[in-house]
């Protein structure tokens, strides 16, 4: 019995690790298509010579059509108007100070400053650089151009993509809860991991991206397994509490926060520099990478749910997280499913990083920090340690987080909608949509 | 028969309780209905309809119970037949799924009541400051602090424990003496107290079976729920524990103990309510009790070689025998 | 056999006549600790404060680099908000991981308050109230519940009065993410200074009487500090106290005793969140309110020095708030002093003391979780 379902477990093994890859190599075959029809305007390649300067509206203030002058520091000046993104891409070569300044008399009706932003900003650059420049645009009343259902539209979508790739990382946090008790507050920064490294093979070592994608992955699975086998499984066989492994984690994060700005640096850093083509359905615009990313969430979504409940090893995971004694009794290696658990979770969370960064415009070191709160609110939402409800919760929380500011909420409290949401959710029902029962009170 | 007991401090009077006496007892218990759910001349603890469905399954579904005041009532059962999960449900730590009214068996909703008392969606700690207090089956004795500080704990209605009188410690120095003489006279008791600077972490398992039972007593309960005090302690110290268990039930505290070992229960319960598959399908003395086709067809399914007849462990015989090896052992330790 | 078989023959062994408040045994341990530390701490500080004023070289700056840290009104101002998460995790179990929210909330009513022209006792207590309404946000929903839920609420509402404090929209009130200068809330306080003009040099520690951030700032913050250390002292060594450390170990041991946990656990994070909000005013008194200074990085040091110093200890905190921040200048001055630009520049000194940080609160809670001061055999983890 025992023999049976360790022979059998390395083919699961196999099976996952093809499932987290294979849409990867998907990926790469299409990849050079859609990157050749890139149009040459938004285009702007870094080099020894050259510097990119995005100027774009806010996220939810797409709006093609405004005008944006940019001076270079010799006084040459430039004028382009943003595309349906609401971005435009300036590929510029000289260094000092550049002056960028909005032209308001170019705003379609509904579109508006916000009472405090400025309509210059003065970035500096220098050759090889890249600056991004945010105009406070608002556009709550801009129904000339996209209707409110439209708007919904896209923020629906945009919320989907967040949510998908939430659930990537939120799956893996959900898993590790689940088998070990440990509310695990590094996974975060196992999703910005993701981001760095691919940010790191791609820019510092020229690795293609698709390779470096994979590579990425699987030095993100394999940062599990280190951690497990140094690390958690020490700590478990000595007996340490889980408030001190959940304050370890804690330590663990800060570490790893400022060992990225120590690597990369404070700023934000883009994987692929090139501006990304968009592509439309309907009143919803996202980039082609979006709906890549969204599909390999989904096809690893399905594996792993798949492997969950119907492979041999799956029906192990579960029956750990459900009582760990009983498993070991009936013959499970709990240590073996926990080592595999934190490759699995790790990895999906590097996956989750490198799409994040793409989909998302860059990694920063505290990206994942950012995100943190969405994770756990997803896990919670779902139910502490039930895998599918962490997916459910995810999408909830990623279409929240993206409709927030359809509904005349700050964009900037995006974040605190889905904390508010957590809160009414412990009130009601603390053991989220799809956990069980427990005792509480 | 070993009615002897210790120093009584909480409750020095040892007659107030007018069971006290075996053949009042004995006349009491004659008098009840051997038969699930019969009703008792002086019920203290009154349940009716406690349902707890754990996805599915019924793990406990009670009609209706009286438990007697002033006597011991052993509530056995074999594993898994719900005793827990119905002491959890009654003190508090658990909510029945009956109490869901809206969802539930609208019909017959979860009631139950203490010395008169509703207690239906009360808190477990206001069932505790009700006067039922419990045990857990796994002790929850309070490791890393030390016995006195345990005991300490139980003590009801500290000004100290008031935040906003806790830091004048002239409001509740006085208090806190008398608290700690009466820790002190229940340490002795118990035989704990040359323990009280220990961690509690550091007793034996016993040992913190009784510190949890002297910790209870602490609150003054009028009905002590004992979950499996004999679980996992050596036999002498049951023997030990039995006596305090009468001693307190003399002294005027009605005890409801659970148990899945009829052995134990056979000689000190007054009456015996047993429980299989989360029901209750017996109640009786315990003689009566064993003799019952139910009770055994519940005990043969689940232990087949449960002899329920053989409790020569607990003959007086062998009891008197095992205080003496004790004494002995004692004696020759000094 | 063991020592239980007296059985019920209890009265046959008579054991002594109870002796309230007799010694434990461990208190001659702790004595003999607190003794061998103290020299130990004066020994060290007494070599920097030689190192610093008499020679003259790297580690002279070094040094008196860090005597300044050791002293300085943010350092205290952290103490506070150190001995306030003491109560929350040290003696009630709760994991705040938000202390830094409390801080800012506290930092906020309090230099919004006096911006907007109260007086100073009013603008304390609308910093308090803002930490107490903070607090019952957060624990009504989440203190019934296991304890990861108050982790992870706190440490996401921590960040989201940060946002909320660099909105535009609320340039006016907070100053955005410019952040509120200290001069505009300042003037009261130091007002209130009879420390006089001028300098005073003392050793490394040179500063004006008075000033933005002078002799009257340090004199205030370490007051405070002893007042808080003094009142949660007298706190937790009362039956309240015994509560908390009670609810720590078992709450449903508590509950079967008739305790009221969700109102002590409730009024544990208030106290703390409090103390937190308190910490918050003193740091930006001789800065500024700047909502980034406050976020998630400030709740990680306290855990550290926390631990550092020991849990549900009395000075422990202030101890660790005190050693953290000294060492994390050390490493960062020696690390400045010794490693050339090449391999770590400046920023990335700093950043490297951070790293640093991380690695020693994952070891210290892994090889010493009672810290320094801690009681060993208390806060075994596992006892």
């Amino acid at each position: 019995m025992d023999h049976r379902w360790r022979t059998s477990r390395h083919g699961v093994g196999w099976v996952l690790l093809l499932g987290l890859l294979a849409p990867l190599l998907l990926f790469l075959g299409s990849a050079p298509a859609s990157a050749g029809e890139v149009p040459a305007d938004t285009e702007c390649t870094r080099s020894e010579t050259t510097a990119c300067l995005q100027a774009r509206l806010p996220t939810g203030v797409e709006v093609p059509g405004i005008a944006i002058t940019v001076t270079t520091p010799s006084g040459e000046e430039v004028t382009q108007v943003t595309d349906e993104a609401g971005i435009t891409v300036f590929a510029v070569t000289e260094e000092g100070q550049y002056s960028v300044l909005l032209d308001t008399e170019s705003f379609p009706e509904g579109v508006e400053l916000r009472p405090d932003a400025a309509t210059e900003i003065t970035p500096t650059l220098a050759p090889g650089g890249q600056s991004f420049v945010t105009f406070n645009v608002r556009a709550d009343d801009y129904t000339g151009a996209i209707s409110w259902w439209d708007s919904l539209a896209q923020s629906a979508a945009s919320g989907l993509r967040l949510g998908l790739l939430l659930a990537l990382a939120a799956v893996g946090l959900s898993l590790i809860y689940g088998t070990t008790g440990l509310s695990s507050f590094s996974h975060a920064e196992q999703v910005t991991l993701g981001g760095m490294v691919a940010f790191m093979m791609v820019n510092w070592w020229g690795i293609p991206f698709l390779l470096a994608a994979v590579l990425t992955v699987a030095f993100c699975a394999f940062t599990g397994y280190f951690q497990d086998r140094v690390m958690w499984q020490p700590l478990r066989r000595r007996g340490l509490g889980l408030i001190q492994m959940l304050i370890v984690t804690i330590g663990l994060s800060l570490a790893m926060q400022y060992a990225f700005q120590v690597l990369v640096g404070a700023g934000n850093v883009r994987v692929i520099s090139a501006s990304p083509q968009t592509a439309s359905f309907g009143p919803v615009t996202l980039t082609y990478q979006s709906f890549w990313a969204m599909g390999i969430s989904v096809v690893v979504l399905s594996v792993v749910g798949f492997a969950l409940l119907r492979t041999r090893l799956g029906r192990a995971t579960r029956a750990v997280s459900d009582n760990p004694a009983l498993a070991a009794a009936s013959g499970i290696d709990v240590d073996r499913v926990i080592r595999l658990v934190w490759i699995i979770a790790t990895g999906l969370a590097g996956l989750s990083g490198i799409m994040l960064a793409l989909v998302l415009n860059g990694v920063k070191w505290d990206s994942g920090m950012q995100i943190l709160l969405l994770l756990f609110a997803a896990v919670t939402l779902g139910g502490l340690g039930t895998a599918f409800g962490a997916l459910v919760g995810a999408i909830v929380i990623g279409l929240v987080v993206e409709l927030t500011p359809i509904f005349g909420l700050p964009g900037d409290l995006k974040y605190a909608t889905a904390l508010l949401i957590l809160i009414l959710l412990l009130m009601v029902r603390p053991q989220g949509i799809l956990g069980k029962a427990e005792r509480v009170g | 028969m070993p009615e002897k007991t210790s120093a009584s401090a909480a409750t020095p009077d040892t007659t107030a309780n007018p069971y006290a006496d075996p053949a009042a007892r004995k006349e009491l218990v004659r008098g009840i209905e051997a038969r699930p759910g019969s009703s008792k001349p002086d019920p203290i603890l009154e349940v009716d309809n406690i349902v707890r469905n754990f996805g599915g399954i019924t793990a406990v579904d009670v009609d209706h119970l009286e438990v007697q005041r002033n006597i011991i009532t052993a509530l056995i059962g074999p594993n898994g037949a719900g005793k827990t999960t119905f002491f959890n449900l009654i003190t508090g730590f658990d909510k029945p799924t009956s109490a869901q009214t809206l969802t539930h068996r609208p019909e017959a909703p979860a009631h139950w009541s203490f010395d008169g008392k509703a207690l239906d969606n009360t808190s477990a700690s206001a069932v505790s400051r009700a006067g039922m207090v419990r045990t857990f089956q796994l002790t929850k004795a309070l490791n890393r602090m030390t016995v006195m500080d345990n005991m300490m704990l139980g003590a009801r209605g500290q000004t100290g424990e008031n935040l906003l009188t806790s830091w004048l410690k002239p409001t509740w120095r006085a208090q806190e003496r008398e608290i700690e003489g009466k820790a002190h006279e229940l340490l002795q008791r118990f035989t704990l107290y040359e323990k009280r600077h220990d961690y509690a972490g550091s007793l034996s398992g016993g040992q913190r079976k009784l510190l949890e039972m002297a910790r209870a007593l602490m609150t003054d309960p009028q009905m002590i729920m004992l979950d499996e005090p004999m679980a996992g302690v050596n036999p002498a110290l049951t023997q030990s524990l039995l006596g305090h268990i009468q001693g307190l039930r003399d002294e005027g505290v009605t005890v409801l103990f659970v148990e899945h070992d009829m052995h134990m229960v056979r000689h000190i319960s007054d009456w015996v309510v047993v429980m299989a598959e989360g029901r209750i399908v017996a109640e009786g003395e315990a003689d009566v009790v064993m003799a019952d086709k139910a009770v055994i067809d519940a005990y043969l399914g689940a232990h087949h070689d449960t002899d329920l007849g053989d409790d020569s462990l607990l003959t007086d015989e062998t009891m008197a025998n095992l205080q003496d090896e004790a004494a002995a052992e004692e004696k020759h330790r000094d | 056999m063991s020592q239980d078989t007296t059985a019920y023959s209890a009265d046959a062994v008579e054991p002594d006549t109870p002796a309230p408040g007799d010694e434990r045994p461990e208190n001659r341990i702790d004595r003999r600790k607190t003794v061998v530390l103290t020299v130990l701490g004066i020994a060290i500080v007494a070599v920097m404060w030689y190192v610093a004023t008499s020679t003259d070289g790297p580690m002279a700056r070094v040094f008196s680099g860090v005597l300044r840290e050791a002293i300085s009104p943010q350092t205290a101002a952290v103490a506070i908000a150190v001995v306030g998460l003491n109560i929350h995790f040290g003696f009630t179990g709760l994991l705040n991981i938000g202390q830094a929210g409390f801080m800012l909330l506290g930092a906020y009513g309090f230099a919004i308050a006096l911006n907007e022209g109260a007086g100073l006792p009013l603008a304390v207590l609308v910093g308090l109230g803002a930490s107490v309404a903070f607090a019952l946000l957060l624990g009504v929903p989440t203190l019934k519940l296991r304890g990861d839920y108050l982790a992870i609420v706190t440490i996401s509402a921590a960040e989201i009065v940060r946002y909320t404090g660099r909105l535009s929209q609320l340039t006016e009130y907070t100053g955005g993410s410019q952040g509120l200068p200290g001069s505009r809330y300042r003037g009261e306080f130091t007002d209130l200074s009879f420390f006089g003009d001028g300098r005073t040099t003392i050793g490394p520690w040179s500063y004006q009487n008075t000033g933005v951030d002078g002799w009257w700032a340090r004199a205030v913050s370490w007051a405070v500090v002893l007042l808080v250390v003094i009142v949660v002292a007298l706190l937790v060594r009362s039956p309240w106290g015994r509560l908390l450390r009670g609810i720590r170990e078992d709450e449903d041991a508590i509950r079967s005793l008739g305790k009221n946990v969700y109102a002590v656990k409730m009024q544990a994070l208030i106290i703390g969140g409090g103390l937190g909000a308190l910490g918050g005013m003193l740091y930006v008194l001789p800065s500024s309110v700047q909502a980034d200074q406050m976020g998630r990085q400030l709740t990680f040091f306290i855990w550290t020095a926390l631990l550092l110093g020991g849990a549900a200890t009395i000075f422990g905190p202030v101890l660790g708030a005190i050693i953290f921040f000294s060492v994390r200048i050390l490493i960062r001055g020696v690390t400045n002093a010794y490693v050339p630009d090449s391999i770590l520049n400046t920023q990335q000194t700093e950043q490297f003391s951070w790293v640093v940080v991380g690695v020693i609160l994952m070891l210290l809670v892994i090889f010493r979780p009672q810290g320094i001061l801690g009681n060993k055999r208390e806060l075994q983890f596992n006892a």
